[in-house]
């Protein structure tokens, strides 16, 4: 697998701060992969050093081979990028907008007008491709902006919070025309985010990016298993507290029994290999179980700890 | 693809920013402010040089005096008019530059193009100075229109040349504005206060440049004989600090072949001194100095932008 985005000992200083520290990074073609931290943890400024918009203190990037800081043109032909909070010119139409960006690129005007009605379709905006940018809403930006990075028929698609502001259904279909663009199209993506529930579904591989390192990286059963506390199970019972402590009394490695994070909900805190054990205790001992799941293995769970994790090391 | 074998990005961006202009609000008050001015100015200006014409002949280059003759009931030549209004021209088109695009969030998107950062800029500036041309031409042509029709009088050749490179320095003059407006635009995060900013020294300038140049003048200036003239001369001098008074100077000495200097004369000087009109290359040399410091005064103002705006970074 030859790396489509490469970064080597990436580091960017803004005076005293630094927002991005020694950062390795390297995705391959057809790749979705998932950038995921809190706020300022310095997602956007690795995004503008790959497109070469802010040069790196240090380290290297190599983007489809090139260096963005000495080949920006080449790179940005190729690269489709949505930039968070995504904005467009408010006194022309979406459709004008789309053609301004087709123009920058050099494109072919028939061949950009055919590609910009097909995506505008793709993204659900055909209705309102003619109506001035200003009054789109904030999910129908995010959605003109898609469409906007795919313009270009872009190689290398970098996506900074593409869910953000938009609907529920907005989100899957989103995540859906992510997924078909990686197989179908075999485009590379990179996906910034906070949402983690949402990039956990499209994602081949994630790293979460805290304070300017990447502190873990994998798939996410990987990052899952690399943990090494205590197992959690989030259940949904018929019955109350009691019921579950009887029928997990018997069993080993048991630590905690507490209210889970959802109303109504159970966590179970055990070791590991007890897991097994206990799932059987619960179904032999009686008790109702209406829904039953690993809440370690929810990316925002792994996410958590390993935030935890580093502030303890900080603290 | 190489960098090398794309066509550059800033004629794009200036199209646009063109096009924007073009079918902007702004565009439209302001051609109808500069119009409904320019037409009632030439309109005064016709009838006053009709009421004197028949006495007076040989008046050289008498089609030019449409833009320079003040006569009742309006209150200024046209020439003085642009040199007010032209600043307001550059600042409208000039004030939002940037600062609309960050406003708007979409300068991200546009650096993200294959195109380089001074492109942007580049583009912007050219594409205003775009605009302002089309703006000046077509007033210039709308009064030299209604010129012909009040006057019966055509254009010489040479009157024509006048007009035009007239037309070339009022466009420059405006120049200056937009550099600075656009200045504004990169320094100032809001539209709004970059916008102020720029109005605040196209008025004070205006309204109070002479002013100012008199008093510092008189304070500045040694006491003695002979005090009077060098008072005079070290006003001259700072007045035109202000590009104002250069562009005035210079419109007068383009529009008009009797203009011979534009400081201060003794009456010494004019003793024994013949009268004849100027060539267009001999006005143009009394003016040299002018134009010249226009044209830096200019290009001072675009380079601190661009380079304040290569230094900025994308976000924030």
């Amino acid at each position: 697998m030859s790396a489509v985005i490469e970064a080597r000992g990436l580091t960017k200083r803004y005076g005293d701060t630094v927002a991005v520290d020694g950062l390795d990074l390297e995705i391959g073609r057809g790749e979705v992969f998932g950038l995921l931290g809190p706020n300022g943890a310095g997602k956007t400024t690795t995004i503008l050093m790959l497109l070469g918009l802010t040069e790196p203190t240090e380290g290297t990037v190599r983007v489809l081979g090139l260096d963005p800081a000495r080949d920006p043109l080449a790179v940005k032909r190729r690269v489709g990028y949505l930039p968070d909070a995504v904005g467009f010119y408010e006194g022309l139409s979406g459709r004008e907008n789309l053609r301004y960006t087709a123009r920058l690129n050099r494109m072919d005007p028939t061949e950009a007008e055919e590609r910009i009605d097909v995506l505008l379709e793709r993204v659900g905006l055909a209705d309102a491709a003619d109506r001035p940018a200003g009054t789109y809403s904030r999910g129908m930006l995010q959605r003109l902006g898609i469409a906007d990075a795919l313009v270009k028929d872009p190689e290398v698609l970098i996506l900074d919070e593409p869910t953000a502001a938009i609907d529920p259904e907005g989100v899957s279909e989103m995540l859906g025309l992510i997924r078909t663009l990686a197989t179908e199209q075999g485009v590379t993506q990179l996906i910034s985010s906070h949402h983690l529930q949402q990039v956990q579904e499209v994602c081949d591989r994630v790293a979460i990016f805290v304070s300017g390192r990447i502190i873990a990286a994998g798939t996410t059963h990987e990052l899952a298993l690399a943990g090494t506390g205590p197992e959690r199970l989030e259940l949904r019972i018929d019955g109350d507290r009691e019921d579950l402590v009887r029928a997990l009394e018997g069993v080993d490695g048991v630590e905690e029994i507490r209210r889970g994070r959802r109303p109504g909900s159970w966590e179970v805190v055990l070791e590991r290999a007890a897991t097994g054990d206990a799932v059987r205790a619960l179904v032999t001992g009686g008790v109702e179980v209406l829904e039953l799941r690993r809440a370690s293995e929810e990316l925002d769970e792994i996410y958590h700890r390993y935030f935890q994790e580093v502030n303890a090391d900080v603290g | 693809m190489s960098d090398e074998r794309m066509s550059p990005g800033w004629p794009i961006v200036a199209r646009k920013e063109f096009t924007d202009h073009l079918y902007s609000g702004r565009f439209v008050a302001l051609l109808a402010v500069l119009s409904l001015a320019g037409a009632g100015a030439v309109f005064a200006a016709s009838t006053g040089i009709r009421s004197i014409a028949p006495q007076t002949v040989g008046i050289p280059a008498l089609f030019l005096r449409l833009f320079t003759v003040t006569a009742d009931p309006v209150p200024f030549a046209l020439v003085v008019f642009i040199a007010f209004l032209g600043p307001l021209l550059g600042i409208m088109f000039g004030f939002d530059a940037i600062s609309g695009e960050r406003n708007q969030r979409t300068l991200p998107r546009l650096v993200a193009q294959p195109i380089h950062r001074d492109d942007v800029i580049n583009g912007k500036f050219v594409g205003g100075l775009g605009i302002v041309t089309v703006v000046f031409v077509a007033l210039t042509l709308f009064v030299a229109g209604i010129g012909i029709f009040r006057l019966g009088v055509v254009p010489t050749p040479a009157e024509l040349a006048r007009l035009g490179v007239w037309v070339l320095a009022a466009i420059v003059y405006v120049g200056f504005w937009l550099a600075l407006a656009m200045l504004f635009s990169v320094v100032v995060r809001r539209s709004a206060t970059s916008a102020i900013v720029g109005v605040s020294i196209w008025l004070g300038l205006a309204l109070f440049g002479n002013l100012i140049a008199r008093l510092a003048a008189r304070l500045l200036a040694p006491s003695g004989p002979g005090s009077a003239l060098a008072e005079a001369r070290l006003e001259t001098i700072l007045a035109r600090i202000s590009p104002i008074t250069l562009f005035s100077e210079a419109s007068s000495a383009l529009l008009d072949p009797t203009v011979r200097t534009t400081g201060v004369v003794t009456l010494a000087q004019l003793d024994r001194a013949v009268i004849s009109n100027l060539s267009l290359a001999q006005s143009l040399l009394v003016v040299w100095p002018q134009l010249v410091t226009l044209v830096a005064y200019t290009v001072i103002c675009f380079g601190l932008a661009y380079w304040a705006f290569m230094r900025q970074e994308v976000r924030a």
